[in-house]
């Protein structure tokens, strides 16, 4: 009897731990999740301090700061713990945003740039996890629309001799400059490493699709929105291509301008703002790709993939409504 | 090679099997003192037959499983009853057991007959022998097996799966069993089979145990059987998906096997089925693996039931200081424990201890849709959580709340670590209660 009490009281001691199952847990977390895609646009970062200089860099670092510094303001006047903000979410906002401004952008326009994108594009909605919109491009449209001439002012990379005065970005010169007539469209091989104007982050499509591969090998993020992105545009611009190649360019061209890789890898497949189903994940990534191609082609504007993911991100709550998966043994409707 | 046959989606956690798979099962010396529960099985408890101060023998049946749902329980040694008295069953909750002073000599009762030639059985002669043992599933939801064995006539079973995946890490009892007694899986499988009136029986074995499969294979001989490997992931030995994985069909929203010609035993029922037939033995000792980092030295056991846990682990050199986390069953599904003599009841597989559970806070949903991609059942966890947070019961309900089978992906997947199968749990506890307040009774 005086044992079994013994054995009692020893199991107390113990103080064992109740919890509902499973109790083990995989080792990937969120932070780990936005520290990884951190890593991964590394090689953009640093192909543009090559391209473009202490320029690149400087907003890089004011972007992200005042990200940082307006996510811990919103946490306080939301009255929520701050350790929040080392969570990497933040931070991937402003570096992100950073990378598709134009170099010669004024820094205290990054700053303000980047201080909306999280109150306005994360915070207002109840912070991580909540937002409808990528935050880093609602910051991007709030600049197009707040300073227009300096968010479409280009200059060229320090690696090209060029007149300055009158450069404009290969989607810019293909639009409004006549570059197909005149032959003057921008080479592939110069698209694929980015000896191009353009935003800081966007001109190597070789450095974004390094830390691409990383995030997809990593399973960080879904191959198929930027499968499905691709192959929309591709199918899209292949056809006008075809039926006009002196008016329109050629589909690889669209893939390595402007901000195509940076959007379909890096901005598109923000997990808070894509959709939750596979149904729902082609469907968002083939709109996103074929207003790309109405826009670059149609539109007033020479690039369109900010608006295009702005535009997909709203119907991504429709999307994770109506297009649950099938649960197993559920009746397929009849044929 | 084909492709080894699966389920959609799932996890491969660490198997961490290596700590017990190559040591044979060891029979553990019965305790001083056993805690039999009368409820040790899904359904009603069992009425007790003995009390204070009498008199049991081994097998000794010393409670009556009265209701359909319900299974007979028996002595696991033989002695004086102590008490019969609630103590803390292993889900937690207060439950009437029979309390017996072992006396050591394992005096068998005469209930214990042996038959000379179980094969020849009918079906209703192997159904009553199932029964009278008080066999219950042993992969662990304790389902009594005599009413599997007996389908509704409008419900004609073709096929008997034998699970052998084991596919809850650390656990290798299973894996043991189908090593060391392939003869009595095979032959407790054909009495099922004949039961039912299946005309087959399919071994489902997880692909990190061919060496099972090849030793159940030579005992194949002359019966209506074969041993399928599938790939090794989780959980691979959930009913549902286990069907679909070996014959493509898929059992109906709310149904059972029955309903697509399918019945599943465990390997370690199909051993207990042919012990009941063959010796009379009824279900008083089970295998079971003690394992995880936090056990000196895990092995693989067979324990008698009612066995308090304190017993088992000090019979396996104790614990490593400062363990945490003591669970009855596996790490995917098991149930956490916070006392150490409460008994090993017939649905219990592993006992494995941990350092230490996850207790870190939860980070927002990020809507990574893992747990969507991972989900055996193909649920939307999070939005099936959601709904539950924000109590919208008929939009939980119609996202499948109820079809969850708590297997645990979602939660072990989630960056954000984000206790979805706790919430789901919490909405399927209150619409059951609403389904019962709505229906007339």
């Amino acid at each position: 009897m005086k044992d079994d009490l013994k054995d009692k009281a020893k199991s107390r001691e113990l103080s064992l731990i109740i919890e509902s199952s499973p109790h083990i847990r995989d080792k990937d977390t969120t932070p780990k999740i936005m520290y990884r895609v951190i890593i991964s646009l590394m090689p953009a970062v640093a192909t543009s301090f090559y391209f473009f200089r202490w320029r690149a860099i400087l907003l890089i670092l004011i972007s992200t700061a005042s990200a940082m510094i307006t996510e811990v303001l919103c946490l306080m006047a939301r009255r929520r713990t701050l350790k929040t903000v080392l969570d990497g979410s933040a931070a991937i906002t402003g570096l992100l945003l950073a990378l598709t401004l134009p170099p010669s952008l004024p820094p205290a326009m990054a700053a303000i740039g980047a201080s909306v994108a999280i109150s306005l594009g994360k915070q207002v909605y109840g912070g991580l996890g909540h937002n409808i919109f990528n935050p880093a491009l609602v910051g991007r449209a709030f600049l197009q629309a707040a300073f227009p001439v300096a968010m479409t002012t280009w200059i060229p990379p320090v690696t090209l001799k060029v007149d300055v005065a009158t450069y404009a970005t290969p989607l810019g010169n293909l639009k409004f400059q006549n570059a197909i007539a005149l032959g003057t469209l921008t080479p592939l091989k110069d698209l694929f490493w980015g000896n191009v104007g353009g935003c800081i982050g966007e001109t190597s499509a070789a450095a974004l699709l390094i830390g691409a591969i990383y995030l997809i090998l990593k399973k960080t993020i879904d191959w198929r929105i930027p499968a499905g992105i691709i192959l929309s545009l591709s199918a899209f611009t292949t056809v006008f291509w075809l039926i006009n190649p002196d008016r329109y360019a050629p589909p690889l061209f669209h893939l390595f301008a402007g901000g195509l890789i940076i959007g379909a890898f890096f901005m598109a497949t923000d997990m808070v703002t894509s959709p939750i189903t596979r149904a729902g994940i082609w469907l968002y990534a083939c709109g996103i790709g074929l207003i790309i191609g109405v826009i670059r082609l149609f539109g007033g504007l020479p690039e369109g993939v900010m608006y295009s993911i702005l535009l997909m991100n709203t119907f991504v709550p429709l999307f994770n409504h109506y297009l649950r998966p099938r649960i197993l043994g559920e009746r397929r409707p009849k044929k | 090679m084909a492709k080894k046959k699966t389920f959609p989606r799932g996890v491969h956690p660490e198997e961490n099997k290596e700590f017990t798979s190559h040591k044979p099962l060891e029979v553990m010396p019965s305790p001083e003192k056993v805690f039999i529960p009368l409820l040790q099985h899904f359904g009603a408890p069992a009425i007790p037959l003995v009390k204070k101060g009498d008199e049991v023998l081994l097998g000794q049946k010393i409670g009556e499983g009265k209701a359909v749902f319900s299974a007979h329980v028996h002595s696991s040694v033989s002695g004086t009853v102590a008490a019969v008295e609630d103590i803390i069953h292993p889900n937690g909750y207060p439950v009437l057991a029979v309390v017996i002073n072992n006396d050591g000599q394992d005096r068998p009762s005469p209930e214990i007959k042996p038959c000379s030639n179980p094969l020849t059985l009918t079906a209703e002669e192997i159904r009553q022998k199932v029964r009278e043992a008080g066999i219950v599933g042993l992969g662990g939801a304790a389902f009594p097996t005599a009413v599997k064995l007996s389908p509704p006539k409008d419900k004609p079973i073709d096929t008997l799966i034998i699970n052998g995946c084991e596919c809850e890490p650390y656990l290798t009892a299973d894996h043991r069993l189908m090593l060391e007694f392939p003869e009595e899986i095979v032959r407790g499988a054909e009495l099922a089979r004949r039961a039912v009136g299946a005309n087959r029986i399919i071994f489902g074995i997880e692909d990190n145990k061919p060496d099972a499969a090849q030793s159940l294979e030579r005992h194949l001989n002359g019966f209506p059987a074969e041993i399928v490997l599938l790939k090794t992931k989780y959980p691979q030995g959930a009913e549902k998906n286990l069907i679909y994985a070996l014959l493509h069909r898929e059992v109906p929203r709310g149904g059972l096997p029955f309903d697509v010609g399918v019945l599943v035993q465990n390997v370690g029922t199909a051993k207990a089925i042919w012990e009941a037939c063959a010796l009379g033995k009824p279900l008083i000792e089970r295998a079971i693996t003690v394992t995880g980092p936090m056990i000196r030295e895990p092995k693989n056991l067979l324990v008698r039931i009612g066995t308090p846990l304190a017993n088992i682990i000090a019979y396996c050199g104790g614990l490593v200081d400062h363990a945490r986390l003591i669970i009855l069953g596996g790490p995917m599904m098991g149930l956490a424990q916070s006392l150490l003599d409460v008994p090993i009841i017939k649905g219990s597989s592993g006992l494995v201890a941990l350092k230490e559970a996850y207790l870190e806070g939860e980070f927002p949903c990020i809507r990574c849709s893992r747990c969507v991609d991972h989900c055996p059942m193909g649920l939307v966890p999070t939005q099936i959580v959601k709904f539950i947070q924000f109590e919208k019961w008929p939009e939980a309900e119609s996202w499948g709340a109820l079809d969850c089978v708590e297997c645990g992906c979602c939660q072990y997947i989630c960056p954000s670590k984000i206790r979805l199968v706790h919430w789901i749990r919490l909405g399927k506890n209150y619409l059951i209660k609403l389904k019962r307040k709505k229906s007339p009774s």
